[in-house]
């Protein structure tokens, strides 16, 4: 029995722990101690990447106990493609994030236990495969988001974060209680045993047997949908994200948008697809058209917007929009089983890459816009900047880098995500995809436009003086940015790790 | 040597009665030191008894032969729990309110009186024995109120009086009646719980007897609509009387529901179960509502611990295992929790601000002030609120579960009670302690008080109990499950039949 996955979790975990009880004087040995945390966690997780076995794209590292056994609650964890691309997302933005913040002085202890707590939870649940031990995390990376924007977020931080709380908690109970009836008709919280119940359909006909409504899976379905869909989010689902991630802190947006929104999306992917596609595929179309919906109406807001925090928000709704469109596509009963087997491979492994690059350029766009702040004196709207090009271009250059992976340019990582997506959706769902292309062109819309008011035009005399990016800053940028490049020319370095889960994720669909 | 909970407790009351008048020092320790004792024989007593799942009767000796009484005490594992949770709550209210100055020796007897009433209550098993330890609750709760108290404490102890005897005399009529109706089924004079939990009355005196005793024990539970002593009691009473009201008194009530009148009278739950289950989820999410939107910090506690106790009646209107099982495992929780919650609003923040003004607070920046008590009330916020990790949420789970079974709708619109409970935590959290309204120019020059060690010790202790009981919940399901389960147990008419599993 190994214990690699309960010892990453816990590494954080403790090391927050730590933090907290320096005191808030010595902010050098803390910001180290948190780096350094978080570095060991990186180097956990890149070692569990290279002991994982690609081909298996079953469960791996699986760790299962007993918990309380009277109520089926199991200690079980395991990580196949999907968690652990999930994990190395994590592990990656978290540094990162903690380097950004390397001048925050108020309560540097709080705050950076409270980061590393949030990587704990969110270890925890991209590992553990039982109901009750994965809400504990879910739950768990939920508080020390709140109070990272409630203590150290801009002016409106106060609501902001109690919207972002009880949004999110709406959901959670939502999910609870559907969980809770799920295990009263089947007796098992495991993820895995459910699914393999739901392939059969004895998943619905228990849950009927137990509650004696006809229609008590789609009830049952629409709970635990609303926990994720809020999460990720699904418009209309949406309106807690753009406060809480413009008033947050950026390094602390960094962690949400690049980590924290992909627990919905891993959601669906572990929890909604396995356990009730056959709830998804009837009510199929309506969840295309949330889908799509989110993925044009979030481009279309996102144009709207003075302020770049505000910007790169809505695009990042924008992005996972194509993550759901490909999820739900991927239960289209198609003609043609084989063929039909092929787009869904191509759109669930373009959803999965999706997930990792946005995760990737999202978080390395916000940490742009903290170093632009930090030059600004906090300023960021569209049109407080113009002709910084001449002045500062390295920092052009790079977050131009940044921007045209976000857009989807060839060559870069953002590209092969999409492109397979709707190589996937096309043939699965020709009308949705037809009318999501709108969304990729209104992206690229917004962000030229953001590129021309910021970088380009007459020089905005104030800033006549903005240092460029100091060679700490560039090196802080530079893994992201190569990251980019590595995976736009050679994506199969994470497709490799995929596939053989993909494959398993689309036989678990067709019955 | 459970029963030595009670007599130790009784001890210390008469020690601390024959100290001289103005040793305050000694009359704190004389309760401490007493409050652990009765913990710890709490604790290896419980631990010790080998059968939870059975009653192990401890004594049993004639009392008043000719009406069939006992002076007889036992314990199962529910008793456990709640003497357990007992003794807990009562060396955290000393602690904290070691700074209790004005006649602390009278104080501290009347505190210890009224533990020994609990502890009593809990380990009767006798009807009439369990009445009269029920009964000398009320008094020391009375006089902790109107004379410690603060905020209209005449009004608040003289309401939390009346409500206590009116709902003991509703019990006290349906209990005479049972008894007449058993003398004649068994031939003989019989207050035994055991020997009642056997005897079958007809069933059209169940449908109007069991509303009786089951409301009159509710009253001090909380239930909606008569739960209104509790906000103002809780509200009037000091510190300490608020958290062994919220902690313990309350449990009393939902204990004799279960004990007594849903264990004589099952044809009598089984009629009224759906008012009851409504009157529940009303109380919770009524309760929660009313916390919303209150000024007043210790009303917000207050009320939200009517809808806490809501849970544990949904979780016995299910009569099912699991429900059961949650119920029990709320009123432990909940002890726990609403303790600690009184204990930093009252003693942390009331002590040394002398307001409890959300309006007030907002301008203090209590968090920076005062960091100790501002992460222990979020602690004890996110225990409250139910999320995971803390014993609230393996209680309000087992009690959903099993709400789920028996009602699904209800079961939904209780979990609108949750969100409310999210809600009205968030916005005690922000006002009281991390506002961002700008502070007001100090008026008050001298800094506050920091948090003294009696204190940071109960809030860990309790802070503690509700981490391990949410993490390994086994520890108290072990004493809880067997009662339930045991066809032998006097529960077993109770539970409907294959609805459990």
């Amino acid at each position: 029995m190994n214990h690699w996955l309960t010892i990453l979790t816990l590494v954080p975990f403790l090391g927050g722990l730590v933090i907290a009880g320096l005191g808030a004087e010595r902010k050098n040995l803390i910001r180290g101690f948190a780096l350094a945390t978080s570095l060991i966690g990186l180097g956990g997780a890149l070692c569990l990447w290279l002991h994982f076995d690609p081909k298996s794209g079953g469960l791996q590292f699986i760790e299962k106990f007993d918990w309380v056994a009277s109520l089926g609650i199991q200690y079980f964890l395991g990580v196949d493609g999907l968690g652990l691309l999930m994990v190395l997302l994590t592990a990656i933005v978290t540094p990162l994030a903690i380097l950004a913040s390397w001048r925050m002085d108020d309560r540097p202890h709080v705050y950076h236990a409270l980061l590393l707590w949030l990587q704990a939870g969110l270890f925890g649940t991209f590992t553990a495969l039982n109901f009750f031990h994965w809400f504990l995390f879910w739950e768990l990376g939920l508080i020390p988001a709140f109070f990272l924007i409630k203590l150290w977020g801009g002016p409106k931080r106060s609501p902001a974060a109690t919207q972002f709380f009880i949004y999110t908690m709406v959901g959670s109970v939502a999910l609870l209680l559907s969980f809770l009836a799920i295990r009263l008709a089947t007796g098992s919280f495991d993820f895995i045993a459910l699914a393999g119940m739901a392939k059969s359909g004895l998943l619905t006909t228990k849950l009927q047997a137990a509650f004696g409504w006809k229609n008590i899976g789609l009830i049952i379905f629409f709970g635990a949908f609303l926990g994720f869909a809020v999460k990720v989010p699904l418009i209309p689902f949406h309106t807690w994200l753009p406060a809480a991630y413009s008033e947050a802190p950026s390094p602390v947006t960094m962690l949400l948008t690049g980590v924290m929104s992909k627990m919905g999306v891993y959601g669906f992917l572990r929890i909604l697809l396995p356990i009730f596609p056959e709830q998804i595929r009837a009510v199929l179309t309506p969840l295309l058209w949330l889908a799509v919906a989110t993925i044009v109406l979030s481009a279309c807001a996102a144009f709207a917007q003075r302020d770049l925090k505000r910007i790169i928000a809505y695009s990042s709704i924008n992005h996972l929009g194509y993550c759901l469109l490909a999820l739900f596509a991927a239960t289209a009963v198609a003609a043609g089983v084989n063929s039909s087997d092929l787009q869904k491979a191509a759109a669930l492994d373009g959803a999965l890459l999706q997930m990792f690059n946005h995760g990737l350029t999202a978080s390395a766009l916000f940490l742009f816009v903290a170093l632009l702040e930090r030059r600004s004196g906090g300023l960021r709207g569209l049109d407080d900047f113009g002709g910084l090009r001449k002045i500062i271009p390295v920092f052009t250059g790079l977050m131009g880098i940044s921007i045209f992976s976000s857009l989807g340019l060839p060559g870069l990582n953002g590209f092969v995500g999409e492109f397979l997506i709707f190589k996937g959706v096309f043939p699965l769902a020709p009308w949705a995809a037809a009318i999501s292309t709108i969304g990729l062109l209104v992206t690229a819309i917004f962000l030229l436009t953001l590129i021309q008011r910021v970088f380009c035009g007459p020089l905005n005399e104030r800033w006549a003086k903005m240092p460029d990016l100091t060679t700490a800053e560039r090196f802080l940028v530079l893994p992201s940015i190569a990251l980019m490049f590595v995976l736009g020319i050679w994506p199969q370095f994470i497709l490799g790790a995929v596939d053989a889960t993909v494959v398993k994720l689309v036989q678990q669909l067709n019955f | 040597m459970l029963a030595w909970t009670i007599y130790i407790t009784f001890i210390g009351v008469l020690v601390l009665m024959l100290l001289p008048r103005d040793s305050a020092r000694a009359a704190r320790i004389v309760a401490l030191l007493t409050s652990i004792a009765g913990c710890v024989v709490a604790f290896v007593g419980a631990i010790s008894q080998a059968n939870p799942g059975e009653v192990t009767p401890i004594v049993k000796v004639p009392w008043i032969p000719s009406i069939g009484a006992n002076y007889y005490l036992a314990a199962d594992g529910i008793s456990l729990v709640l003497v357990v949770l007992t003794g807990l709550a009562a060396v955290s209210g000393i602690l904290f309110s070691w700074n209790i100055e004005k006649r602390t020796k009278e104080f501290f007897a009347f505190y210890l009186a009224l533990i020994g009433g609990v502890y009593g209550v809990f380990l009767s098993f006798d009807v009439l024995l369990l009445f009269v330890f029920y009964e000398l609750t009320i008094i020391p709760k009375y006089f902790l109120i109107a004379r410690w108290g603060s905020t209209r404490k005449e009004y608040g102890a003289m309401k939390l009086a009346l409500y206590s005897f009116v709902g003991s005399h509703l019990v006290l009529i349906g209990l005479i009646a049972a008894w007449v109706v058993a003398k004649g089924q068994l031939g003989h004079a019989s207050l035994d719980l055991i020997e009642l939990s056997k005897v079958a009355f007809p069933v059209a005196f169940q449908h109007w007897v069991f509303p009786l005793v089951f409301v009159g024990f509710a009253i001090l539970a909380g239930m909606w609509p008569f739960h209104t002593w509790a906000p103002t009691g809780h509200v009037a009473a000091p510190t300490a009387g608020s958290m062994l009201l919220a902690g313990v008194v309350m449990k009393l009530g939902a204990y004799g529901c279960l004990r007594v009148a849903m264990v004589m009278f099952p044809e009598g739950v089984r009629m009224w179960q759906g008012e009851i289950a409504c009157l529940a989820v009303a109380g919770i999410v009524y309760g929660a509502g009313v916390a919303l939107v209150q000024r007043d910090f210790k009303f917000v506690i207050g009320y939200s611990s009517v809808s806490h106790m809501g849970f544990v009646l949904l979780g016995l209107a299910t009569l099912n295992t699991i429900g059961l099982d949650g119920a029990v495992l709320q009123m432990f929780s909940h002890g726990i929790i609403a303790g600690l919650l009184f204990g930093v609003v009252g003693r942390m923040v009331y002590d040394r601000t002398h307001t409890r003004d959300f309006n007030d607070l907002e301008t203090m920046q209590l968090g920076k002030l005062l960091p100790f008590a501002g992460v222990t009330f979020v602690i004890a916020g996110i225990a409250s609120m139910g999320l995971p990790g803390f014993s609230g949420f393996v209680a309000e789970f087992q009690v959903l579960m099993g709400a789920w079974m028996v009602f699904p709708k209800l079961t939904i619109l209780s979990g609108v009670g949750i969100l409310i409970g999210v809600a009205y935590t968030l916005r005690a959290v922000q006002k009281g302690f991390y506002s961002d309204a700008p502070p007001k120019p100090a008026d008050h020059d001298h800094p506050l008080e920091p948090v003294s060690v009696p204190e940071r010790f109960g809030a860990v202790m309790l802070i503690g109990a509700s981490l391990v009981i949410g993490l390994f919940p086994g520890l108290l399901m072990n004493w809880i499950e067997p009662c339930f389960n045991s066809p032998l147990s006097m529960f077993a008419r109770l539970l409907v039949k294959g609805g459990s599993q």
